[in-house]
């Protein structure tokens, strides 16, 4: 099937000669969600405006439902919802009336009871009265949540939603954000919790300096970059590592109070029960074991470290 | 073209006017009165009629034209410059809406506003003095076109400025000066000769001059010219408009 949303070579230098996109190249899946992760100023935002039509492109292009977004911006944008990373919304307006004028540029006419489901499903619509200036940070990352599905697209982007959301209002979030992928919705979110991402998301990119690192899999990448750890709590401690266990892949740690031992689950042989054995016969008396499975955020610092 | 979006800025700028009734209505309603007190009855009482015209019907098209520009600039630009502000704009520009419906939600509304203004100070003015319009369509041509025009110029001003200060530059320091300075209150035929000329370089003169034409048919110049300028004006901003949405100037770079 053709991705929903293609980029293509795309680059972008600023006015102010800051280039931000350096001929990046992206296929998303209809259907997916795909997180895009990056530390602050990796050029995320500037792709996701590209896309959606605020900033334009120095070079290179990008369709989505297979329509270019310079060319046939009215179908792209139609099918396109953009959840901005700043909580800008009117401070005098109601809930209920910015939602509805979203919808209403967007090309769709009024339909109060969609957006009576949207404020529903989002817990605002005890709040469809109030002024936005009334409404807390949570809430307005809500409203402008609600804005983006008022006139049901196709494709939602999310940058950074759940800043500044306490726990409960996140779960919620990804619950909705569930609910629109299971109805064929496609997400493309951006987000610093990259434990949110290796929660919900189905494939990582992870950008930086303006460039594509990586596109993969979660579950590929966790499984190929991600490691496991064998951490070895010792009675008495060590100076350094006995000759004896030279031959595995240890380092020690903790005032010599813990070794660690870095293994590959994917191999045939671990070297576990050989390590063990080794300790045993070196004498060496164990407090405790346990093993750690690196995260996807130990990957992402892996990844950006190494692209610098 | 997306009439919904176009419908939805348009009543969107007009519910502001509705909760700001007080500084929109009201206020033009108070000065414009001052004024008629102050140079109606005060001093006008002392000036002769004006080529057969009493002096407060006179200064009516000239606060007609005063208020309208500095209002069709003010509500063009911070229609535009408000959500650039808040940063709300992202939504504009991310939907399916070309520039130009852009261009008509908000000019037209600022444009509607203007005319609803100066709808209203007409009818405060018939309030202190008589007034006929000699030629209604050509009042309606002028007071249409310089509502758009002016809302255009206002809207390019909102897109310019980078903060507040620019935004109020024009409105406040170079509208004002043309306003006073181009007949509103007085016939450049009482000014010495220097001034008359150098008054000449004024395109608000033309406006005013044209606008008092289709109400008295007195005008400091010929009322062809002033339609001339007013198009001339006109084409100038939709240039320059064409222009920064080719370019995205301020708005998408």
């Amino acid at each position: 099937m053709a991705p929903i949303v293609s980029v293509s070579n795309l680059s972008k230098t600023y006015a102010s000669g800051f280039t931000a996109l350096k001929g990046v190249s992206l296929d998303i899946e209809q259907g997916e969600i795909l997180a895009l992760l990056g530390p602050n100023g990796a050029g995320k935002t500037t792709m996701i405006s590209i896309i959606c039509g605020i900033v334009n492109a120095s070079g290179g292009e990008v369709t989505v439902g297979g329509h270019d977004v310079v060319r046939d911006f009215r179908q792209t944008r139609a099918m396109i919802g953009l959840v901005p990373q700043e909580l800008t919304t009117d401070a005098f307006e109601t809930v209920w009336n910015t939602v509805s004028f979203s919808r209403g540029l967007h090309g769709k006419k009024p339909d109060p009871a969609h957006i009576e489901k949207v404020l529903k499903d989002l817990s605002l619509w005890d709040k469809k009265d109030n002024m936005l200036r009334e409404l807390s940070g949570g809430m307005k990352r809500r409203v402008l949540i609600a804005k983006a599905l008022s006139h049901e697209p196709r494709v939602l982007f999310l940058d950074e939603p759940t800043a500044g959301v306490d726990v409960t209002l996140r779960k919620s979030m990804w619950d909705v954000v569930r609910e629109l992928r299971a109805s064929g919705v496609t997400i493309i979110l951006t987000t610093h919790y990259i434990e949110e991402a290796e929660e919900i998301a189905d494939r990582i990119a992870v950008i930086n300096g303006g460039e594509i690192l990586l596109v993969e899999e979660k579950a590929a990448l966790m499984t190929k970059l991600g490691r496991k750890q064998l951490r070895v709590d010792l009675a008495q401690p060590l100076d350094r590592v006995p000759e004896i266990l030279s031959s595995y892949d240890l380092t020690l740690e903790g005032d010599g109070q813990c070794l660690i031992f870095d293994y590959d689950t994917s191999a045939g042989r671990t070297g576990i029960t050989a390590l063990l054995a080794a300790l045993a016969e070196a004498g060496i008396r164990l407090k405790d074991i346990s093993t750690r499975q690196s995260s996807l955020e130990d990957i992402f610092v892996e990844i950006v470290e190494a692209g610098r | 073209m997306n009439i919904e979006a176009v419908k939805s800025i348009y009543f969107f700028e007009m519910a502001r006017t509705r909760r700001t009734l007080l500084q929109s209505v009201v206020s033009p309603v108070i000065s414009t009165s001052l004024y008629f007190i102050v140079f109606g009855a005060a001093i006008g009482a002392r000036i002769q009629e004006i080529n057969g015209v009493s002096y407060g019907a006179f200064i009516t098209p000239g606060l007609m034209m005063l208020t309208l520009l500095t209002q069709c600039i003010a509500n063009g630009s911070f229609g535009i410059y408000f959500p650039k502000f808040t940063g709300t704009v992202y939504e504009v520009l991310s939907s399916p809406i070309s520039m130009m419906e852009i261009v008509l939600g908000y000019v037209g509304a600022a444009a509607t506003k203007g005319l609803m203004i100066g709808t209203i100070i007409l009818v405060t003015a018939s309030l202190f003095v008589d007034l006929s319009i000699a030629h209604p369509f050509v009042m309606l041509f002028f007071f249409v076109l310089t509502a758009i025009t002016f809302s255009l110029f206002g809207f390019i001003i909102g897109i310019w400025a980078k903060d507040f200060e620019q935004l109020n530059l024009i409105p406040m320091l170079v509208v004002p000066p043309l306003v006073f300075l181009g007949g509103s209150f007085y016939s450049i035929d009482m000014l010495p000769p220097f001034w008359r000329t150098v008054s000449h370089f004024n395109p608000v003169l033309y406006l005013i001059s044209g606008f008092r034409w289709s109400f008295f048919e007195i005008s400091d110049v010929n009322p062809v010219a002033s339609a001339v300028i007013i198009l001339v004006f006109l084409t100038v901003c939709m240039s320059v408009l064409t222009w920064i949405f080719h370019t995205g100037y301020r708005l998408r770079n």
